[in-house]
């Protein structure tokens, strides 16, 4: 019985009523989220559909794919072997520290990539073009495959590998044979998210000097002023990405399904290290120090070292800090807004159509920034005048790309305040109102807060669509910092607001993460809300 | 404290028929049970009194009050019935003290009758503390505390033990029966658990696809069951050939007396026979006397307080299951005598294939 969902069956009818207010406004929520990609497609035909073709087949295009396939498999490689390893390192091995470093291990997915490519390539300026982007995108992004295979380790049953052991298996077998291949759609998962940052991001290539389709689009936008080509290589870039997403919605799928057995399995015996012990400590710590030790020491450096600019700021530093804490909180609250009915429609009516409607949302982290902001450029350029350079759009640009952030959270706490509190409150002689009052809406309130943070914290260092949609003689953090880190010469001008964002996406994400893990500890929550990158 | 009455209750949810035509009363201050296999629509009957769900067609009364009905909907909240659900539904934000409070008004809140409830199910020093940082019987015994807060005048339980260990289960179980009688509620119990539904219940209602099969005291369910399937269904059962007539059934294992005489039956009949009214002897040499019924044993098992054995006789397909005190009498392989007594049932013979000695546990 309890899988049949009701909640509004108590009415005046004898028919269950029809969810119509949250279907109208998912349906609508629905609808904004995918506006960007409709834009894209209408300006792209507007340009004429043979014209975009000739745009289209030129060896350029060809030259950016070679780009980007060659680095997705090297980076993807590269952060499969460094993620495996270092999750069972610190999930499976006796090794002394194993907390300290599975903390310290997670945090340089927060920093922004544009930061981390800025601090090698200040301090090496050998570090550009392929290999440089290797090396900053594998120490950016291998913790989107450490986090879901360490999660992986710690929920297999230990009784598996056991049974194979006394099968005659050696401990490497069978950690092999049961462990790792049942982790495999773990790994392939972690390792699409990988891919699928790399489609997105623009600021660490653009400072490597490394050309991928989003700085090609940015190139045609900004310097070719060529609105329609850019559009082009958007469609596909976006091809790409769903593409990645599509096939990372299918790992998660059958990872789901392999996970059986009791909730809280019974944890593993560690294995001693032995001599390798010390090989281990090192290899992490070469990890956690280029990193994440590497780029704060050449923040603080580039800090002390100070430096002026021939770039007159356009803002004082507490101005871009203001408007970069206004844009984003505005973001976060229209994000949350927008995810609170899709997530109610979805978790208290599940029909087929709500569970579609809700996943389809989902297509939104297939849409870098740099599409986002192009599209929102346009609109503002051909249908809607008065946004153009609006603080409006900018704060639409973050609300549209980081809703799914803020989906996952709030739908961990709409899953809790489940309908059968309500009726619990109800029987106890409580009317409709004071229940949603007294129960619902305390069950919904951290998940809704938690949303709003996560989304606020992405937000803060998102560069892309800023750079785009930056209203006129304004610039936040991401901005300012870009400015002076193209002049290429102002390094000591950078770094204060690469040391703020710095802080203000690493420490509060870190005490958010745990704190949303301890409170919701559902399998999907830490990989996808960490991975939010741009 | 109050009646309730169904009357030709129907659910279903999409195509799916969950309650069809469902009759039910239960006099004011009785305990009932309803037993039944998962998917027989037992939860769905408790959400539809308490006013969770809305039948589709039917009426359901409480007392003088109609609830539920083509023209009348109370709302839950104006019903006054409690309600302790399987996985107790305590508000995960709020202590202890402030769910038991959550129904109570203002100045009840403050007159100690949290604290009392409290104590009346045996966690006074516990008001403080979270749902989570409670066992799973504790938190069962503040879920009914809650439910009681507000002095419903019927109480509902849906499986509330079943989540909980063997052990536990009994001595919580007793608890909960020992206040619900002591309040006199009127109190709706429903359970999958065959033992539990017959020790705690003044009467049983064995629910199967969505209806009532037989509404009656534990001891009639048990004893004159209406059916076959009834009978499978609570407690072993051996199901033997037979021929009925003049107040007596002639089956494999002798003469037996009919708990209610001829009945309408006559002729072919499929006979009830419990397991604990069937004895068996040792034989000494192995075989027994003329005249005498006789079997093989084929298995055993060793409960400590009892043991069954199953014992293959001529004239039935299956062994007999045959419940006895203390040791089994005899080893498997070994030949005993067998004999039966006290009242049996018997329905007209089943066409078709025909069961016998069948078990259900």
């Amino acid at each position: 019985m309890t899988t049949i969902e009701t909640l509004r069956s108590v009415g005046a009818g004898r028919r269950r009523r029809f969810p119509w207010l949250l279907s109208v406004a998912s349906v609508l929520v629905v609808l904004v989220l995918l506006s960007p990609l409709a834009l894209i497609i209408v300006q792209a035909v507007q340009a004429g559909g043979r014209q975009v073709w000739s745009l289209l087949d030129r060896s350029f295009v060809a030259t950016l794919l070679w780009n980007t396939v060659r680095l997705a498999v090297v980076v993807t490689v590269l952060t499969a072997l460094i993620g495996t390893g270092a999750a069972w390192l610190t999930e499976r091995t006796a090794l002394p520290g194993r907390r300290a470093w599975e903390v310290l291990l997670i945090i340089p997915i927060v920093i922004p990539d544009f930061v981390l490519a800025w601090t090698w390539s200040s301090v090496f300026p050998a570090v550009h073009g392929f290999w440089g982007a290797v090396l900053v995108m594998t120490l950016h992004l291998y913790p989107l495959v450490y986090l879901p295979m360490a999660a992986a380790f710690r929920a297999a049953d230990p009784g598996q590998e056991e049974a194979a052991r006394s099968l005659g298996l050696s401990r490497l077998s069978a950690w092999l044979r049961i462990s790792v291949r049942q982790a495999r759609t773990t790994l392939l998962g972690g390792c699409l998210l990988v891919c699928l940052a790399l489609l997105a991001y623009y600021g660490a290539f653009e400072n490597l000097r490394y050309q991928t389709f989003t700085t090609a689009i940015f190139g045609e936008l900004q310097t070719s002023f060529a609105p329609a080509v850019a559009s082009a290589l958007s469609l596909v870039l976006v091809a790409l990405s769903v593409l990645v997403l599509a096939g990372e919605a299918v790992f998660r799928e059958r990872g789901r399904l392999q996970r059986s057995g009791p909730m809280v399995p019974r944890p593993h015996v560690p294995v001693p290290l032995g001599r390798w012990m010390v090989v281990a400590e090192l290899g992490l710590g070469a990890l956690v120090g280029l990193a994440l030790a590497f780029p704060v020491a050449v923040v603080v450096y580039w800090m002390a070292a100070g430096g002026s600019s021939t770039v007159p700021a356009a803002v004082s530093f507490g101005a871009a800090i203001g408007y970069t804490v206004l844009y984003s909180a505005l973001g976060a609250l229209i994000a949350t807004a927008l995810a609170l009915p899709v997530s109610l429609l979805a978790t208290r009516h599940q029909r087929r159509w709500s569970a579609a409607l809700e996943r389809s949302t989902f297509v939104v982290q297939a849409v870098p920034g740099v599409v986002v902001g192009l599209a929102l450029v346009y609109l503002a350029a051909h249908y809607m005048g008065f946004l153009y350079q609006s603080p409006e759009l900018l704060v639409a640009a973050y609300a549209l790309m980081f809703f799914p952030l803020g989906l996952v959270a709030v739908s961990a706490s709409v899953a809790r305040a489940s309908p059968r509190l309500e009726e619990a409150g109800r029987s106890l002689g409580r009317g409709p109102l004071a229940v949603r009052l007294h129960v619902t809406l305390p069950l919904l309130a951290p998940g809704i807060a938690a949303a709003f943070c996560f989304v606020f914290l992405t937000a803060v260092t998102e560069l892309t669509a800023t750079l785009l949609l930056v209203p006129t003689g304004v610039q936040t953090l991401a901005t300012q910092f870009w400015a002076y880190a193209e002049e290429g010469v102002s390094f000591g001008a950078a770094a204060p607001y690469a040391a703020t964002m710095m802080v203000m996406s690493v420490v509060p994400a870190f005490l958010l993460g745990r704190w949303f893990d301890r409170r919701f500890s559902t399998a999907s929550g830490g990989t996808s809300i960490l991975g939010g990158g741009t | 404290m109050s009646t309730i009455a169904c009357r030709r209750l129907a659910k279903s949810f999409g195509s799916v028929p969950v309650i069809g035509d469902l009759d039910l009363d239960v006099p004011e201050g009785a305990v009932v049970t309803i037993l039944g296999e998962s998917g027989s629509g037992k939860t769905t009957l408790l959400r539809l009194i308490a006013g969770f769900e809305r039948p589709d067609r039917g009426t359901i009364t409480l007392g003088d009050d109609v609830v539920d009905s083509d023209r009348r909907f109370v709302p839950p909240e104006r019903r006054r019935i409690g309600y302790v659900a399987q996985e107790g539904n305590l508000f995960p934000h709020l202590t202890v003290a402030k769910n038991v409070a959550f129904g109570l008004s203002r100045r009840q809140r403050t007159s100690g009758r949290v604290a009392e409830l409290l104590e009346l199910v045996g966690l006074g020093d516990l008001g403080r503390r979270f749902p989570h940082e409670l066992s799973g019987g504790q938190q069962q015994r503040v879920a009914l505390a809650r439910a009681l807060a507000p002095r419903p005048q019927v109480v509902l339980l849906d499986e509330p033990f079943s989540s909980l260990d063997a052990g536990l289960r009994s001595s919580l179980r007793f608890d909960v029966m020992r206040i619900l009688r002591d309040r006199r509620a009127t109190t709706v119990f429903v359970t999958h658990d065959q033992q539990e539904a017959l020790s705690v219940a003044d009467l049983v209602g064995l629910m199967e696809g969505g209806r009532i099969r037989q509404f009656a005291a534990p001891e009639v369910l048990y004893g004159r069951p209406a059916d076959v399937t009834v009978a499978r269904f609570l407690g072993e059962a051996n199901i033997v050939p037979g021929t009925v007539g003049r107040g007596v059934a002639d089956t494999p294992i002798g003469t037996l007396r009919l708990a209610e005489g001829d009945g309408p039956v006559t002729g072919p009949a499929d006979v009830l026979v419990r397991p604990e009214q069937i004895t068996l002897r040792p034989l000494r040499d192995g075989r027994g006397a003329p005249g005498q019924l006789t079997g093989r044993v084929v298995h055993r098992e060793y409960y400590g307080h009892d043991c069954v054995v199953l014992v293959a006789v001529d004239g039935t397909d299956q062994p007999l299951r045959v419940r006895c005190a203390g040791r089994a009498p005899a080893e498997v392989g070994d030949v005993v005598a067998v004999s039966a007594d006290g009242d049996a049932v018997a329905w007209p013979a089943a066409s078709g294939d025909r069961p016998s000695a069948q078990q259900s546990g």
